[in-house]
C-alpha cells in the first residue's frame, strides 16, 4: 500500500495508484463528488479536457508543494499528487464556473428533446438538469447544419453535437481506418466524413455508443421507442470479432437495438462490432445473462422495477428470475 | 538617444545580406560562444540578463531554458515562433524583412546552448516573402560555414528550417504552434505536459519569439549583466514596440524598458503625437489582447505617477486600473474613434481566431461578438454591459489556452473603463450609428485618491 | 462537408513533386506529416486554389488519410477550398487598420470589383475578402496578393485604383515591382 497516494476530494480522502486522474480518483469514490464529463472517456486514449465541465479546484497541489493551482483545473487531464486536495462541488467557483459551462455548450444546442433518441441517456440533458440555468440569455440565431445519414445505420445530427471529439478517437483507435473527422474552425467546425463517404467499418457503430450526446444515432432505432419505455438485459454471444458483450434493449419480446454495456458514468464496457449491434436482434443469437443494472437516478431506470413483471426472456431460467428479483427490490427501497 | 540593441545597423545598406552584416560584426556571438563557452554558460548568460520571453507572456527566457529536459538518446528542439498574428504587433516581421541574419545568428547560438541539433523557425504563412528572406539568409549562413556540419570547426551541427504557418492566429500559442508544424490543425495541447518535457513529437522543445531569439545576440557579446544594466527593475534590456493607429509616425521603436508612456506618444524620436493634432483617447499597449486603458490611465498610474514603458509599470494598478505589456503593439486611439466599435472588432477577431477545441471559448466568443455587434449598431439594451462582462468571466480562466483570455480581457477592460460610451450607445441608438462619441472625459486628469472613510 | 467538384485525377508536375521531395528531408524519419503545411501552399500557388482531388493526392503522397488533409487545410484560413479570381485582395479588417480607414477601402474596393466578398468578377481576374490582422499594423490599411503574398500598404482609393489597373493591365509587371516590406 505504500506506493499508494492520498488524495482528499471535498473533504473524502482516498488511497489510489499514482498517476491516475483527479476524475478517476473521484470516480473510486463515488457519488456526488464525482465531476461531469462530456469529452472525457478513459478507454480512449488522449480524450479530455476539452469541455471543461470536469473543472475542480486544486487547493493544495501536493504534500511537497502545497501552493493551490491558480487556476481551475480539467479534473479528468490533470494527475493526483500525494497529499493533494480538491475541491469539487464545495467550492462555489467550480459550481459557477460549470454553470458557465453547460450555458455555452446549450447556446447552440437545439433543445430538441423531444424528438431525440437520445433523450433519457443523454449526458447533456442530465448535465443541464443539475447545472443548467432555468432560461437562456442567448438571444441569437442558432447554429445549424443539416443532418446527415453516414451510411445506413448511423446517422450524424451535427446540430446536436458539443464537439466532444470521442467519435475521432473511436475511429482513429478502434478501426482501422479513419474516414471523419473535424472540419473547419471554431464554432464553425463540424463532424464531417471525408466526401460523404460512409463508414462502413466493422467497429464504427461506437461513435454512437461514446457520442454523448444525439448527435451520432442509430439509424436502426430511429424512432422506434423511447429510451425509458425499453428493457435493458444484458446478454451475449460467441463473435469472432469482438468479445460479443452486449446489452439488449426490449420492448416485450423484440429487441429494439443492441448497445455495449454501459457503465454508471455512461463509458462502455467493451466496444462492440457492428454485427453484434446491427445484425443479431433476435432473442435467438444470444445468451441471456440479466437485467442490465441501470443507475436509479436514471429516467430509464424509473419505469423498469416499480413491479415485478419479469420480461418473457427471463421467464425461462430460475436464476434470471431471482435476479430479476434482486434488481426489484434494490429499486423500489429508494 | 538611447542606445539600440537590435536595430543599430537596421538602416546600413544592404544589412539584409551576409556579406554586410559580417562586416558590421555580424555573427561574433556564433564564434564567440562555440569557441569560449559551454551551452551551460551561455544559458547562465541569458539568465543573468533577466531577458523576459517578447513573444507576450514575458516568461524570463533563461528559466525556460533551464527547464528543458535532456533524457539520453532523445532529440531536443528549439522553435522560433515567428508566428507574429496579435493585432498591434508587426515588430517581428520588421526585424526578419530589415535584418534576418540577426535572427539566424539568434538561433545557432540558442539551438547551442539548448543542445539542439536541427531547429525550426516557424513562420505565419501570409509572410511568404519574410520565408524567402529567411531561407536566402540561411543559405548564406550555411555558405559560410555558420550551420550545417562541424560549425566553425567547434563540433557542433545545426539544420535550420523555415516551416509556413497557414493563417491561425492561435498558432502563436506555443503548443498550437508544435502542433501546427507537425502538420495539423492548430488545436492547443492540454498542459502538461509542457513542450520543455514532451513538445514537437515527444521531445523536449524550446518555443522563443523572434524577438527574444535576437536579443540572445547582444546578451551574449555583451555579457548577460550588461544587459542587465539597460532597462529598468525587471524590465531589462531594449523592446521593440509596433506603434499603430492615430499617431504620427506609426512604425517599429526600439526603446529602453522605462521609457515613459508620455514620452513615447509625443516625443518626435518616438511616435510624434497624435496624427491630425488630435487628441488621445485611449490605449492598447501590448496588443489586442490586454486591458485597453483610457489616455488619463495610460499617461499616468491611478496614483499618479508617470506610467512607463515597462512590465511591472504597465501592470500597475492591475486590471483594475492598469494593464500589460504584452507583446508591445501600442495602438493609439485618437478622440474620433469609437471604442464600441473597436471591442466589437476585436471580438470579432477572437471569434474568427477560436480554434474550436474547447466549448467556453468556441461558444463564448461567438456570443460576445454578437452582443457587441448588435450594441454598435444601435439594438443593445443597458443589461447588455452586464451580460458581456458576465460571459467574459465565464470564459476567463476556464479554457484550455490563454485565447479564452485574451477574448475576455479586451471586452472586460472597455466595459470598465468606457462604460458611459456603452451607455450612451444604448441611449441613443440612432446617434451611434451616426457619429462617435468623442472624447468623453477620458482625458481629463484624475483625481487624487483619499482613502476611503470607514 | 466537402463535395466532389470535378471528376478528374490531378497528377502533380515531377518538378513539384520534387520539391515535396524536397521538404520532407527537413524533418526526422517518419514525421512526414509535417510537410503537410508547405506541401498544401505550394499545390495552392499551382492550381490557385485546393480541390478535394488534389488534396486527396497530397493524402496519397504522404501516406495520410484524406480526412486528415482535409482537418488541416479547412482549420488554416490562407487556403481557398473554392475556385477564386485570378487574383484575391485581401484586405486586412482587424482594429488597428481601422483606425486609419479599412473600413472605407474595403468597401470601395467592393463598390470597385462590383463583386462581394468571396465571389468572383465574370470576367475571372478578381476576388476579394476581409482578413484578420495580418500583422502591418503600422503600414495600415493593408492588403495582399498571392500565391506570393505581395504587400500593398498604407491604402489609399488612388492606389487601390491603380493596383487593380496595374493588375488588368500586365500580370508580369506587378510581380517584379513588388516590393517586399
Amino acid at each position: 500500500m505504500s506506493d499508494k497516494v492520498k488524495v482528499t476530494i471535498d473533504g473524502i480522502t482516498i488511497e489510489v495508484e499514482p498517476g491516475i486522474s483527479i476524475l478517476n480518483a473521484a470516480r473510486q469514490i463515488g457519488g456526488d463528488v464525482v465531476p461531469p464529463a462530456m469529452c472525457y472517456y478513459s478507454k480512449l486514449e488522449g480524450s479530455g479536457g476539452k469541455c471543461r465541465t470536469c473543472l475542480v479546484k486544486v487547493s493544495k497541489g501536493s504534500e511537497k508543494d502545497p501552493r493551490p493551482m491558480p487556476k481551475l483545473v480539467a479534473s479528468c487531464r490533470t494527475g493526483v499528487m500525494d497529499g493533494m486536495e480538491v475541491q469539487n462541488i464545495t467550492s462555489t467557483e467550480v459550481t459557477e464556473a460549470r454553470k458557465g459551462i453547460v450555458e455555452m455548450l446549450l447556446i447552440n444546442h437545439p433543445l430538441d428533446c423531444p424528438i431525440c433518441d437520445q433523450a433519457g441517456e443523454c449526458s447533456l440533458q442530465d448535465l443541464s438538469y443539475e447545472h443548467g440555468l432555468s432560461k437562456t440569455r442567448y438571444e441569437f440565431e442558432r447554429r445549424t447544419f443539416d443532418k446527415i445519414d453516414i451510411g445506413d445505420k448511423i446517422q450524424l445530427h451535427m446540430t446536436r453535437c458539443i464537439l466532444c471529439y470521442r467519435c475521432v478517437y473511436v475511429a482513429d483507435q478502434i478501426t482501422n481506418n479513419r474516414v471523419h473527422g473535424i472540419l473547419g474552425r471554431g464554432d464553425a467546425s463540424e463532424i464531417s466524413t471525408y466526401i460523404e463517404k460512409a463508414v462502413d467499418n466493422n467497429f464504427s457503430g461506437n461513435v454512437i455508443d461514446v457520442c454523448p450526446v444525439g448527435a451520432l444515432t442509430d439509424r436502426t432505432f430511429r424512432f422506434k421507442n423511447r429510451v425509458w419505455f425499453t428493457k435493458p438485459v444484458d446478454a451475449h454471444r460467441d463473435c469472432p470479432a469482438c468479445k460479443g458483450k452486449v446489452t439488449l434493449w426490449y420492448k416485450g419480446e423484440e429487441v429494439l437495438r443492441v448497445t455495449g454495456r454501459k457503465d454508471q458514468f455512461g463509458e462502455v464496457e467493451d466496444f462492440i462490432c457492428n454485427t453484434c449491434r446491427f445484425e443479431t436482434k433476435k432473442t435467438s443469437n444470444w445468451v441471456i445473462e440479466g437485467p442490465r443494472n441501470i443507475v436509479n437516478t436514471s429516467v430509464i431506470a424509473s419505469n423498469h422495477y416499480e413491479t415485478l413483471k419479469p420480461l418473457p426472456v427471463i421467464e425461462t431460467s430460475q436464476v434470471l428470475i431471482d435476479a430479476n428479483k434482486v434488481e426489484f427490490d434494490r429499486a423500489t427501497k429508494i | 538617444m538611447a542606445r539600440k540593441l537590435l536595430l543599430e545597423n537596421v538602416n546600413v545598406p544592404g544589412i539584409q545580406t551576409f556579406e554586410v552584416y559580417r562586416q558590421k560584426g555580424g555573427y561574433r556571438s556564433v564564434e564567440k560562444a562555440l569557441s569560449s563557452m559551454s551551452p551551460e554558460d551561455v544559458v547562465d548568460e541569458v539568465k543573468k540578463s533577466g531577458l523576459r520571453g517578447r513573444g507576450g507572456a514575458g516568461f524570463p527566457t533563461g528559466m525556460k531554458w533551464s527547464f528543458l529536459a535532456k533524457p539520453e538518446g532523445k532529440p531536443r528542439y528549439l522553435i522560433c515562433n515567428a508566428d507574429e498574428s496579435e493585432p498591434g504587433t508587426f515588430k517581428d516581421r520588421y526585424l526578419m524583412t530589415h535584418i534576418p541574419h540577426l535572427l539566424i545568428e539568434g538561433m545557432i547560438v540558442s539551438s547551442f546552448a539548448l543542445g539542439a541539433k536541427t531547429s525550426y523557425i516557424y513562420v505565419r504563412g501570409e509572410m511568404m516573402p519574410q520565408i524567402r528572406i529567411l531561407e536566402r539568409a540561411i543559405a548564406e549562413a550555411k555558405n559560410a560555414g555558420f550551420l550545417g556540419k562541424n560549425i566553425l570547426g567547434s563540433g557542433y551541427d545545426l539544420e535550420l528550417y523555415v516551416q509556413p504557418g497557414g493563417g491561425a492566429y492561435i498558432c502563436g500559442e506555443e503548443t498550437a504552434l508544435i502542433e501546427s508544424l507537425e502538420g495539423k490543425r492548430g488545436n492547443p495541447r492540454i498542459k502538461p505536459p509542457f513542450p520543455a518535457i514532451s513538445g514537437v513529437w515527444g521531445c523536449p522543445t524550446v518555443v522563443n519569439n523572434v524577438e527574444s531569439i535576437a536579443a540572445i545576440v547582444p546578451i551574449i557579446l555583451d555579457g548577460g549583466d550588461e544587459y542587465a544594466k539597460i532597462g529598468i527593475g525587471r524590465s531589462t534590456g531594449t523592446k521593440l514596440i509596433s506603434a499603430s493607429g492615430n499617431v504620427n509616425k506609426p512604425g517599429i521603436y526600439e526603446i529602453e524598458l522605462g521609457l515613459p508612456v508620455e514620452e513615447f506618444i509625443y516625443s518626435d524620436e518616438f511616435c510624434g503625437g497624435i496624427a491630425n493634432g488630435k487628441r488621445l483617447k485611449a490605449v492598447v499597449a501590448g496588443g489586442s489582447s490586454v486591458p485597453i486603458l483610457p489616455a488619463n490611465l495610460i499617461l499616468k498610474t491611478v496614483e499618479g505617477n508617470a506610467r512607463l514603458m515597462s512590465y511591472e509599470s504597465l501592470a500597475e494598478g492591475g486590471f483594475q486600473t492598469g494593464s500589460m505589456m504584452g507583446s508591445g503593439g501600442f495602438i493609439a486611439f485618437d478622440e474620433d474613434q469609437c471604442i464600441v466599435r473597436n471591442t466589437w472588432n476585436f471580438s470579432r477577431f477572437y471569434h474568427h481566431e477560436s480554434c474550436g477545441q474547447c466549448s467556453p471559448c468556441r461558444e463564448g466568443t461567438g456570443w460576445m461578438e454578437k452582443v457587441l455587434h448588435r450594441l454598435e449598431y444601435g439594438h443593445g439594451k443597458m443589461s447588455d454591459m452586464d451580460l458581456l462582462i458576465d460571459v467574459a468571466k465565464k470564459i476567463e480562466g476556464n479554457t484550455i489556452c490563454p485565447l479564452g483570455d485574451a477574448a475576455a480581457w479586451p471586452v472586460a477592460s472597455a466595459i470598465r473603463h468606457f462604460r458611459d460610451e456603452f451607455e450612451w450607445h444604448v441611449n441613443h441608438p440612432k446617434d451611434a450609428v451616426e457619429r462617435n462619441f468623442g472624447l468623453g472625459n477620458y482625458a481629463d486628469s484624475l483625481d487624487k485618491l483619499v482613502e476611503a472613510e470607514n | 462537408m466537402l463535395k466532389v467538384t470535378e471528376i478528374e485525377n490531378i497528377d502533380f508536375r515531377v518538378e513539384l513533386l520534387e520539391e515535396f521531395s524536397e521538404i520532407i528531408k527537413r524533418y526526422p524519419e517518419g514525421k512526414h506529416k509535417a510537410a503537410l503545411l508547405p506541401i498544401l501552399h505550394l499545390v495552392q500557388a499551382e492550381y490557385g486554389w485546393l480541390s478535394t482531388e488534389s488534396m486527396e493526392r497530397v493524402a496519397n503522397f504522404l501516406d495520410l488519410q484524406p480526412i486528415e488533409v482535409f482537418e488541416v487545410a479547412t482549420f488554416y484560413t490562407m487556403f481557398f477550398l473554392k475556385p477564386q479570381g485570378q487574383f484575391v485582395l485581401e484586405v486586412c479588417r482587424t482594429g488597428p487598420c481601422c483606425l486609419v480607414g479599412a473600413e472605407k477601402i474595403i468597401k470601395y474596393i467592393e463598390t470597385k470589383l462590383g463583386v462581394k466578398e468571396g465571389e468572383v468578377t465574370s470576367d475571372g481576374r478578381f476576388s476579394w475578402r476581409g482578413v484578420e490582422c495580418l500583422a502591418a499594423c503600422g503600414m495600415a490599411p493593408v492588403l495582399q496578393i498571392g500565391p506570393d503574398y505581395t504587400f500593398y500598404e498604407n491604402l489609399t482609393e488612388e492606389k487601390v485604383d491603380q493596383l487593380i489597373q496595374d493588375l488588368k493591365q500586365n500580370n508580369e509587371a506587378i510581380k517584379s515591382d513588388s516590393q517586399i516590406v
